[in-house]
């Protein structure tokens, strides 16, 4: 497959994503509107009624019905889309777990929002955080133009044969759903056949063969479903693998489980998710020219969590920041948590410390890279922590 | 379609919700199922919420199920029927099915009246071609005998006990039926198991109208009511002979009540029966009866008065 060079736009985070979903042209989406995800769906909403795509649209009475409805799509056995933000996310959650319970490829865009109480619009980790352990393969995206490609990866991630997973990307609320940035889309037909035909799996609407979806399972088989459920997960780090690769050749852009950035013979180094990770880059860049041997690890595919490799990556650091843009309260921010994880093994480690940023759409600002980045010099030095958790960019 | 609604010729259809399945011995609902999948010969798809049907229908590797079918959660039968039902309306137009199949989603009166209202609400409200069948048996039953709002006035229940200082559920019963019809939907009923012909024909009628329908069916729960496990079409019965469960439907906005009682019972003829409502027959507690009797009767005239003219029609 040549590589054809595709289309240079100046469009938002939800523009591309949206751009995405018209491109793959999706049976079913069941949606509800939510700030920041609102104008995707928008977007959305116009193709089906400029009948630019065929998919019919469920304008659904709340998120717990979308993802109720996408459920009872993909089981009936087509292609299905919902998107959301935040309190969204929050108020699917139970369904979330039947969703990938019942193993259905359902793709959700997730435009990262901040959970209430108080009510806050904007841009931070909270909700798919808070959803990491319903089962869902989660992709996370640094900018607009990860975000369009991770969009279009899932759907081959989500239905592969040996996965059959739902799968979230997640974008930035406001800081990428708002912001216009330069990027290169591809041709519908290139999409269209990345995409490939849906393949239905064990469908109800075929009436020959009926099947009943989402037994009663009591405590004799209910563990065994979920170790099944792990093992599937265990496939996916894989199939992301694959799939990126085959993506490469269509697109010229490569992808993998995490992206490093001057890691290789970094000191220290920063881990940070989304757009704050390009902050930090150019924050990299100007301790590079210092000669300070700073870097960074942004993750890409953060469940199933490659603990083996981002071990690999980063245990030769003498200092480590994880920078979490969402809190689990009383604990160290879920970044954190897995990053500690994947290091535990290794008797010589970094030091690892964790900062919370960037809540409720909070600025992730340069000065806060350098900030961190400082500190850590400080305890490469000295291999003295003062403190392990702390809130940056917050008045005290 | 073809078959016609007589027993002989329905007794020859396969029975489509088979036997082996775990609801209690005397249980209403699965008379009603069988009812309704009797009813018609088009394909059915059919969406259970999380409840005593769910539960005994389809567990670990048995189904009672020979249709398609999905049970998701508690409160989303009806979205998720309507995500199904969206589906087959994209593949079909693509010519990826050519079938006629109708969905149904059944839920009881806890995952319909109460937690399940939302998402009725609003499938109803976007003109899903589905029809929602409330199998009403008056309270959480699978659960354990809870209150729900479709839990009649006094009755004693597990979360509402008729206790020495409030003596069981002090709320009215929520006018499922009235509320549904209110949304303006094509197709409103009740029905009860006892009266089939009348149930039968609706569930037909309902299939074949195009657009949301809803269908509230009185279920006898013995265990609930405390009642003989051999009662519930007796039950059934008194629930329509003393007008506390009337059969009538609204089609296109218009009132039509199918069964005039012969003669209108007092509503001890369907209290007496159940232990649930024992309590109200204590000395003392006459203004328990009273009130339940005066609620019947006033919805009872007020569906008469809706209807107008149009009293006993069959459906």
């Amino acid at each position: 497959m040549g590589l054809k060079s595709g289309k240079i736009v100046a469009v938002t985070g939800n523009e591309a994503v949206a751009e995405a979903l018209r491109q793959i042209d999706p049976d079913v989406c069941a949606a509800y509107p939510i700030t920041p995800q609102t104008d995707m769906m928008q977007r959305f909403a116009a193709f089906v009624n400029d009948g630019m795509v065929k998919t019919e649209m469920v304008l659904v009475e709340s998120e717990h019905s979308a993802m109720s409805a996408c459920i009872g799509a993909a089981a009936g056995g087509g292609r299905v889309i919902t998107a959301t933000s935040g309190p969204g996310l929050a108020l699917m959650w139970e369904m979330l777990f039947v969703a990938s319970g019942l193993r259905l490829p359902i793709v959700m865009p997730v435009v990262n929002r901040a959970l209430s109480a108080p009510l806050n619009i904007h841009g931070d980790h909270s909700d798919a955080m808070g959803a990491r352990d319903s089962g869902w393969i989660q992709l996370w995206s640094e900018n607009a133009q990860d975000a369009y490609d991770n969009a279009i990866q899932a759907f081959r991630i989500a239905e592969h044969m040996d996965i059959r997973l739902p799968v979230m990307v997640c974008l930035d609320g406001f800081i990428i759903s708002h912001s216009i940035e330069r990027i290169e889309y591809l041709d519908d037909e290139t999409v269209k056949n990345f995409a490939g035909e849906y393949k239905p799996l064990i469908p109800l609407l075929d009436v020959e063969h009926p099947v009943s979806y989402g037994p009663l399972i009591l405590p004799d088989y209910y563990m065994e479903f979920k170790r099944a459920q792990h093992e599937v997960m265990s496939k996916v780090k894989g199939v992301v693998l694959d799939v990126a690769a085959e993506f490469e050749k269509i697109s010229g852009r490569g992808y993998g489980l995490f992206e490093t950035y001057r890691l290789e013979d970094a000191e220290i180094g920063l881990v940070i998710l989304n757009s704050a990770a390009g902050t930090s880059k150019d924050v990299v860049d100007s301790f590079r020219d210092r000669g300070i041997k700073a870097g960074l690890l942004r993750p890409r595919l953060f469940r199933p969590f490659p603990y083996g490799e981002v071990g690999e990556a980063l245990k030769h650091l003498k200092a480590v920041c994880v920078l979490d843009r969402a809190d689990s309260f009383g604990a160290y921010g879920p970044l954190f948590t897995e990053i500690a994880s994947s290091l535990y093994p290794y008797r010589e480690r970094p030091a690892l410390i964790n900062k919370i940023y960037g809540l409720g759409g909070r600025d992730y600002l340069p000065e806060h890279a350098e900030l961190v980045l400082n500190e850590l010099v400080e305890i490469a030095k000295t291999g003295k922590v003062k403190t392990f958790k702390e809130y940056i960019g917050v008045r005290e | 379609m073809a078959t016609t609604l007589s027993l002989k010729e329905v007794s020859k259809k396969e029975e489509l919700y088979t036997h082996g399945h775990r609801m209690c011995s005397g249980c209403g609902t699965p008379i009603i199922i069988k009812q309704l999948l009797f009813a018609t010969d088009y394909p059915i798809i059919a969406s259970n919420s999380t409840g005593c049907l769910e539960v005994s229908s389809c567990i670990s590797t048995y189904t009672a199920w020979k249709i398609p079918w999905i049970h998701s959660a508690f409160e989303n039968a009806a979205a998720t029927i309507s995500g199904v039902e969206t589906m087959y309306r994209a593949l079909k137009k693509k010519g990826k099915i050519d079938k006629e199949i109708k969905f149904v989603a059944i839920g009881g009166d806890g995952g319909t009246y109460d937690i399940g209202f939302q998402s009725l609400s609003g499938a109803m409200e976007r003109g899903h071609d589905m029809l929602y069948l409330c199998y009403d048996n008056g309270a959480y039953m699978n659960t354990g005998i809870q209150r729900s709002s479709a839990t009649p006035f006094g009755a004693d229940t597990t979360t509402c006990p008729a206790g020495s200082v409030i003596k069981g559920k002090m709320q009215p019963r929520k006018n499922m039926t009235r509320i549904m019809a209110a949304h303006g939907i094509p197709y409103v009923a009740q029905a009860s198991p006892a009266h089939w012909r009348d149930a039968m024909a609706k569930f037909k009628k309902a299939l074949e109208i195009k657009g949301p329908k809803f269908i509230n069916v009185i279920s006898p729960c013995n265990r609930g009511w405390r009642s003989s496990t051999d009662d519930a079409v007796l039950l059934s019965r008194a629930a329509v002979d003393t007008c506390y469960w009337p059969l009538y439907e609204v089609e296109d906005g218009v009132t039509r009540i199918n069964h005039m009682p012969k003669e209108k019972k007092p509503v001890e003829e369907f209290l007496k029966p159940q232990g649930r409502f024992k309590h109200m027959f204590a000395p003392g507690n006459e203004w328990l009866l009273k009130r339940f009797q005066e609620e019947v009767d006033k919805e009872w005239e007020r569906l008469k008065k809706e209807a107008g003219e149009e009293v006993l029609q069959k459906p």
